[in-house]
């Protein structure tokens, strides 16, 4: 017997929950032989405001979780991809590359987390100091999330450098509201679905697809995103870099026309960490 | 059923003022959130919001300081001077005297307190009198009373209008509130009788009220609806306005602007304005100013500007 074909409605993974763009637009997404794939949501700024409400409801009991679980959390999430490699292999081929490639890149990603849930309860002691000071006072430093990071993702490596640009902000318990790839946003899509499965809390990643010149104001005017990371080109960066000036927060944006190795070393750092954490800094008196 | 059982005398009043489709009033407040209200009306409504507020803080742990930090932000809202000041400030007797010492005496922000043994209104009828007394002494300008909502599931309406009355002999020139505590009625019939029970002894321009604030339901866009249709009915038979006060339960801008599309399609414009209609809210001005602010601005605003609780997150 001859069955209908089921295709899957891609929806973003936002809150907890799957969602339409609440613009109720769509773009199409063809794949790599040009042949219609599938509608992806076409979210706007109202979505962003959306995903940072819940990003900011999910964040003070993601960042009082043990640094231990949080960990356990992020290694879970390994997990969940490595067993649905293949899927998300077929995602990243939708978009153009070779199997072994896909492969390459399924495995890397899943080893990024792995990498970071292994810091979560150790970048503390590299970040944090207990400082010399010519006074009787017990003088530490330590860190504190930031509190809602907004992600730009570029198209280039679409699942290993989302990944690699959440996976540090939510280490130290932050929240992440990240735009993903608008030529390859179905690894992103995937992706979703495998956050939902992994213990991690609904809103702690918030994933949006669409179009970069409609949210990018957005991100850099929003002023409860706390800070900025991502891939983005010349005119995007001072677009972000004004709105963030106003808006007091961090960026850290990497430049479209670089070339990046997402898959080296080097694309992984407790410095990566750092960059979306703050320092407070303590004096207490010693002795009695 | 006998003829003099309170579910017979429940019956009479339904007959007599009628009673609600619950299904037609759930549909029909569904779609005022579908009005699509932007730019120049959304700051009218915003605005108009704010000068609504009954700015309450109603807690065992509230102290002087508290509600002096409370009148100001009563008094101004925001340094923008284009935003209004509120309505008034909703405080315990107690803190009556210490809300008229922050506010002074020339001041168009009025001073409301909760007498009559808030929440339950369980207290002899002598002794929530004086706390009205006591509260007017004081200061207060208006009084919201809890009607006696066992004498009205007992269909002892007579009871409950007495005391009602007495209240308001109490209050002298005080604007009174009732507070129905809709919850504690259950069904839209019981919500809509009580509002005719209470509209027939108060002065026009006294209050009818849903909730204390203080149950697991409060004000919502049924409820509302219920009691503005109610009051729009007393007011074509007898030519008398009655004002109306959600509480409880209310704490977006967006929820704000909903209800106002209900006054308006109810009632019309007359009911527009803060001696008609009233939210009573503690966190609602926070989002009220955010999104002033986001209008005045276009950026989004982050909540921990408007909130006094500075959750950092």
């Amino acid at each position: 017997m001859s069955r209908l074909p089921i295709t899957k409605t891609p929806k973003v993974y936002v809150g907890g929950a799957f969602i339409r763009s609440e613009s109720a637009r769509v773009y199409p997404l063809k794949d790599a032989a040009g042949e219609f794939y599938a509608n992806i949501p076409q979210c706007t700024r109202k979505d962003l405001r959306n995903a940072v409400e819940a990003a900011a409801k999910a964040g003070p009991g993601w960042a009082k979780r043990t640094a231990y679980n949080r960990g356990q959390i992020l290694y879970r999430l390994g997990e969940m991809i490595e067993a649905r490699a293949g899927e998300m292999s077929g995602a990243l081929i939708l978009g153009g590359a070779t199997p072994t490639a896909a492969a390459r890149e399924v495995a890397a990603s899943v080893d990024r987390l792995i990498y970071y849930a292994g810091w979560t309860d150790k970048y503390e002691q590299v970040l944090g100091n207990v400082n010399p000071v010519a006074a009787p006072y017990f003088n530490f430093t330590v860190t504190e999330p930031m509190g809602i990071i907004g992600v730009i993702a570029p198209d280039s490596a679409p699942l290993l450098a989302l990944i690699s640009l959440v996976a540090p902000a939510i280490t130290s318990g932050n929240t992440v509201v990240a735009l993903a790839s608008t030529t390859q946003p179905y690894p992103a899509i995937l992706l979703g679905e495998m956050l939902a499965t992994s213990d991690l809390p609904g809103g702690v990643v918030n994933l949006l697809t669409g179009f970069r010149k409609e949210m990018i104001p957005t991100f850099a005017t929003h002023t409860h995103l706390r800070a900025l990371s991502g891939v983005v080109n010349a005119e995007e960066r001072k677009n972000l870099a004004l709105g963030a000036a106003d808006s007091v927060k961090r960026t850290h944006l990497l430049k479209t026309e670089d070339k990046h190795d997402w898959f080296a070393d080097t694309a992984q750092s407790v410095y990566a960490i750092r960059e979306t954490l703050e320092f407070k800094t303590t004096w207490h008196p010693v002795g009695a | 059923m006998l003829a003099r059982s309170p579910q017979a005398a429940i019956q009479r009043l339904f007959d007599e003022v009628g009673s609600v489709d619950q299904v037609g009033i759930e549909e029909r407040v569904a779609k005022y959130g579908t009005r699509s209200i932007k730019k120049a009306a959304k700051l009218w409504g915003l605005k108009t919001a704010v000068s609504m507020v009954d700015l309450t803080t109603l807690e065992g742990k509230d102290t002087p300081g508290k509600v002096a930090s409370l009148c100001q932000k009563a008094l101004r809202p925001h340094d923008d001077p284009a935003i209004p000041q509120v309505a008034a400030v909703c405080v315990y007797p107690a803190m009556v005297r210490h809300a008229r010492r922050a506010l002074g005496s020339d001041t168009a922000v009025r001073i409301a307190s909760v007498a009559t043994a808030f929440p339950s209104g369980q207290a002899p009828l002598k002794t929530r009198l004086a706390e009205v007394k006591a509260a007017v002494a004081d200061g207060a300008d208006e009084i919201d009373m809890v009607i006696n909502r066992g004498a009205f599931l007992a269909g002892e309406f007579g009871l409950m209008q007495d005391e009602i009355a007495a209240v308001m002999q109490a209050c002298g020139s005080a604007t009174l509130k009732v507070i129905l505590e809709v919850s504690e009625l259950e069904t839209y019939d019981n919500i809509r009788a009580a509002s005719f029970l209470a509209m027939r002894v108060i002065r026009p321009g006294d209050f009818i009220k849903t909730s204390t604030g203080k149950t697991s339901l409060n004000a919502t866009l049924g409820n509302n609806q219920v009691m503005l249709e109610a009051i729009r009915d007393f007011y074509l038979d007898t030519g008398t306005s009655i004002a109306m006060k959600p509480a409880g339960g209310i704490r977006t801008a967006k929820q704000a602007l909903t209800f106002l599309v209900a006054v308006k399609e109810t009632l019309g414009d007359a009911w527009l304005n803060n001696a008609r209609y009233r939210f009573g809210a503690s966190s609602l001005l926070n989002d009220l100013l955010r999104q002033l602010e986001k209008e005045s601005t276009g950026a989004y605003q982050a909540p921990y500007y408007f909130s006094e609780a500075a959750e950092s997150y």
